[in-house]
């Protein structure tokens, strides 16, 4: 049986449901893609029925064939396609399909990271204990995508809603994060 | 916290920099003509000027970039970041 980064956390990170729900969302299939040629990209797009994203930092999403996908910018030619569970080989194969003969690439990353979705009013005054990017709704709209350092943990975070945040950090990191943010949820919690 | 304003993210805290040293220099064009004091010279010496600098920084926890900035040695100053490939710009410190 496979065990999710977080299983052992499920509970603690239930009980902090007053403040946040914070639920793991793992094993997510999770591509990286390298690819700076823009018909190449369209073509990509195309494929999986969800636009890349052209601006810097941030995020499209959209349903196709794979289902609900999400495009993530994370640098100037690279991007991270993530979709439900079990569908990494497929994408994959498609993605470098639609690549043909550009110079580019397309690694299966899902292991790589998983998926935690911090769902409340708080959520973005709780993880500004530990982040130093502007979280306001006004500098940080739904569909941003930022790489950033959490509590000096690399993660990726998007604004998925209004009181949505879904945060990508490294499995083996994914501990430490829910430690910290049982810690930062801590001073929200109503004294018993 | 000093703030660095990567020319793909905007500003970021300076912990998610690391630094590369001098910008703009060239590699031999000849490499096996130079001599070893040539070598050194290309490998080890590098400006030290007090006032605008033009150094290399990569943003290594956002988007893992190099870019390049020009910053002032005296006051820590960044005076413009502009992107790899891109000529460097008049500053006025």
């Amino acid at each position: 049986m496979t065990v999710s980064p977080l299983a052992a956390w499920r509970d603690r990170l239930a009980a902090l449901a007053p403040v946040l729900d914070v639920a793991e969302v793992p094993f997510r299939s999770q591509l990286t893609v390298r690819v700076s040629d823009p018909d190449a990209i369209a073509a990509m797009g195309a494929t999986l029925g969800v636009l890349f994203p052209s601006a810097a930092c941030t995020f499209t999403s959209g349903t196709g064939r794979f289902g609900d996908v999400e495009v993530l910018w994370l640098g100037p030619d690279e991007f991270l396609v993530t979709a439900s569970p079990g569908l990494r080989v497929t994408i994959e194969e498609v993605l470098r399909g639609a690549l043909g003969t550009v110079r580019g690439s397309v690694v299966d990353t899902s292991a790589q990271r998983t998926t935690v979705v911090l769902q409340g009013a708080q959520g973005r005054e709780v993880l500004a204990h530990g982040c130093s990017v502007d979280l306001h709704p006004a500098a940080a709209p739904v569909g941003t995508c930022v790489q950033t350092l959490l509590a000096r943990t690399g993660i990726v975070l998007q604004v998925t809603g209004e009181d949505t945040l879904t945060v990508l950090v490294r499995s083996s990191f994914a501990e430490y994060f829910a430690a910290w943010l049982a810690d930062a949820c801590t001073e929200y919690l109503a004294v018993p | 916290m000093q703030l660095i304003p990567c020319p793909w993210c905007g500003p970021r805290e300076e912990a998610e920099f690391h630094y590369g040293g001098q910008a703009h220099v060239a590699y031999p064009g000849d490499p096996s003509a130079l001599s070893d004091e040539e070598w050194a010279r290309y490998v080890f010496f590098r400006e030290n000027p007090s006032g605008p600098f033009a150094e290399r920084w990569s943003h290594n926890a956002g988007c893992r970039r190099w870019f390049n900035a020009v910053r002032d040695t005296r006051t820590h100053d960044l005076l413009a970041v502009y992107r790899v490939g891109e000529p460097m710009p008049e500053v006025t410190a």
